[in-house]
């Protein structure tokens, strides 16, 4: 069998790779309310967690669900859940609070469409706006993406190891395409993957500040039931973790939900380029649309067209830096996406008005096939 | 090999997903080459219609769904007329001859066989009508050797059917000769 990288591999689909990745990295608590396209993560975890000792429970809704993987991740265990459009527009409540009390856990929606009940059954990425605002409040967001069986893997351990790092709900987003593709998965060696665990406090109880200020900006919470005792809350606390009206506080508490995510930037983007070097036209496709994108680079270049992508890993923290930089060196910008432009209009704002943004949105839950991104491409050389 | 686009497609419940991935791992785990499997269905558990895609090449797949088909498999009218409309000239038509009775027109080659009868009457399980399918459709298109498909049917299909999973294969391999020999 070909196979150029060590490690086992698997036929499976996007779903099940998510719930492969979650196991190995380290998840043992899910909670969730079945939804499609999203169910067979829900289904493969409620055979995988229980033979590990994890735990999996069907909740009455996601919103219970939601507040499950928050009260689990307190104790310490590395918490998921999994859901699509409906489920994730209820869960916002609890992902706020999760943001507001920086307990890790990880959050995946795999995208159909919307508004509503939408379109249960057919893709769209029509909730990436959702997953930076969908919560009230001010505060810095993560937000994954994937675009294939062995990216899904791969960005659900990520998940988890910047909800660690970082002490914030972090999001994966893929849609129903991704979700529902089978193709080979390489499993490495549990040796070969990097795992983060969140730090432990060093001080004693009767010294511990769960949200002490320091130069990191992150807390470092204790798992409940080894022996610290503090209040967690989704109003505006002190270092104590009690609620305060102190303006000093609150104004130290909101800048630094913010800042904990911008001042680490740098480490949490991650790009992949193709072709960008000599391009003229520069295209900008994130999830499944991105291997629309990949086809498409190879078509035009064949047809002489100068054509290269950037395609986003991470969608928030948005990379703007990259989107700046390929604005500077190309005539024009494509975004097809499966929505009406909800990333065009983040490339809009990266690119400060150096190149003209071209929107190309299909939402009838349908993919964008190569041929329909170049006749866009085509019609804007 | 650049890329080959098949397309199962009929009515939901028939097991074409299942034979898509059935199709798509014996392409990937037991040939050794690349393969993704995709699928599409309403939002009813059966009914409707339903398809899943299998694409088989030897490099990397970017677009993973269905293009330009080089195999076209329809179990029901509703699905040959709707789904049939990407099939290249070239390209193979494989129907079930008592379900679909107006094939649509082209230059694409077109094998008829009555493969649910096949699956009822000959094997004595309309539930395997899939690995029926199967079995036409492997020998008829030649992509995948026919040992990594047993070795795949045999991987997915339920302990204690293997052995008439097998005779609906062989069942559908032998029409496979016989409809290449006409």
């Amino acid at each position: 069998m070909s196979n150029d990288r060590p490690g086992k591999v698997r036929m499976m689909q996007g779903n099940q790779a998510c719930a492969e990745g979650a196991i190995a990295a380290g998840c043992r608590f899910f909670a969730g309310y079945p939804i499609t396209p999203s169910s067979e993560i829900a289904e493969n975890l409620s055979v995988m967690l229980p033979r590990l000792g994890g735990k999996f429970i069907q909740m009455e809704d996601e919103m219970a669900a939601m507040g499950a993987i928050i009260g689990a991740a307190l104790t310490g265990q590395k918490s998921m859940t999994a859901t699509s459009g409906p489920g994730f527009s209820l869960k916002q409540e609890n992902i706020g609070y999760a943001g507001m009390a920086e307990v890790p856990c990880v959050i995946v929606n795999v995208m159909r469409g919307g508004p509503s009940t939408g379109m249960p059954t057919l893709p769209a990425q029509m909730d990436v706006q959702q997953a930076r605002w969908g919560a009230h409040g001010d505060r810095g967001v993560i937000a994954l993406t994937a675009k294939s069986a062995q990216e899904t893997y791969e960005q659900t351990i990520r998940a988890f190891n910047l909800a660690e790092k970082f002490m914030t709900p972090v999001i994966l987003l893929i849609d129903e395409i991704t979700g529902h593709t089978t193709e080979k998965v390489i499993i490495p060696d549990a040796s070969d993957i990097e795992i983060v665990h969140r730090k432990k406090p060093d001080e004693d109880p009767e010294n511990y500040l769960p949200y002490r200020l320091t130069d990191e900006c992150v807390p470092i919470l204790a798992p409940f039931g080894t022996g610290y005792r503090y209040n967690v809350t989704g109003l505006c606390h002190n270092e104590t973790g009690f609620p305060t009206n102190d303006s000093h506080d609150i104004q130290c508490l909101i800048e630094r939900l913010t800042r904990k995510i911008e001042m680490y930037e740098d480490d949490i983007i991650r790009n992949n380029e193709l072709m960008l070097e000599d391009a003229e036209i520069g295209v900008f496709a994130y999830g499944s649309v991105a291997r629309t994108a990949q086809a498409v680079v190879r078509m035009c270049r064949e047809e002489g067209i100068k054509v290269g992508l950037l395609e986003p890993k991470v969608l928030w923290p948005f990379p703007a830096k990259a989107v700046f930089a390929m604005a500077q060196k190309v005539r024009a910008i494509v975004v097809p996406e499966l929505n009406l432009g909800q990333m065009a209009r983040e490339v809009s704002l990266a690119s400060e008005c150096r190149v003209p943004v071209h929107k190309l949105g299909r939402v009838d839950g349908r993919p964008i096939p190569p041929q329909q991104l170049v006749e866009k491409i085509r019609e804007v050389v | 090999m650049d890329r080959y686009d098949v397309r199962l497609s009929g009515s939901g419940g028939q097991g074409l997903i299942l034979a898509g991935k059935i199709l798509a791992e014996a392409a990937a785990i037991y040939d050794g080459r690349n393969a993704v499997q995709t699928q599409s269905y309403g939002p009813e558990a059966r009914g409707g219609a339903s398809k899943a895609e299998v694409v088989i090449k030897d490099g990397e797949i970017d677009y993973p769904k269905a293009m330009d088909l080089d195999l076209l498999l329809s179990l029901t009218q509703e699905s040959c007329t709707k789904y049939s409309g990407d099939l290249k000239e070239d390209g193979i038509m494989i129907v079930d001859s008592e379900i679909v009775k107006y094939p649509p027109e082209g230059s694409f080659k077109l094998y008829a066989a009555p493969i649910t009868s096949i699956a009822a009457n000959k094997i004595g399980k309309i539930v395997v009508t899939n690995i029926v399918a199967l079995g036409i459709l492997s020998k008829i298109a030649g992509v995948v050797t026919e040992e990594s498909m047993r070795k795949a049917i045999l991987a997915r299909v339920p302990k204690g059917t293997e052995e008439i999973n097998m005779k609906a294969f062989d069942e559908g391999w032998k029409t496979g000769e016989e409809l290449l020999a006409e």
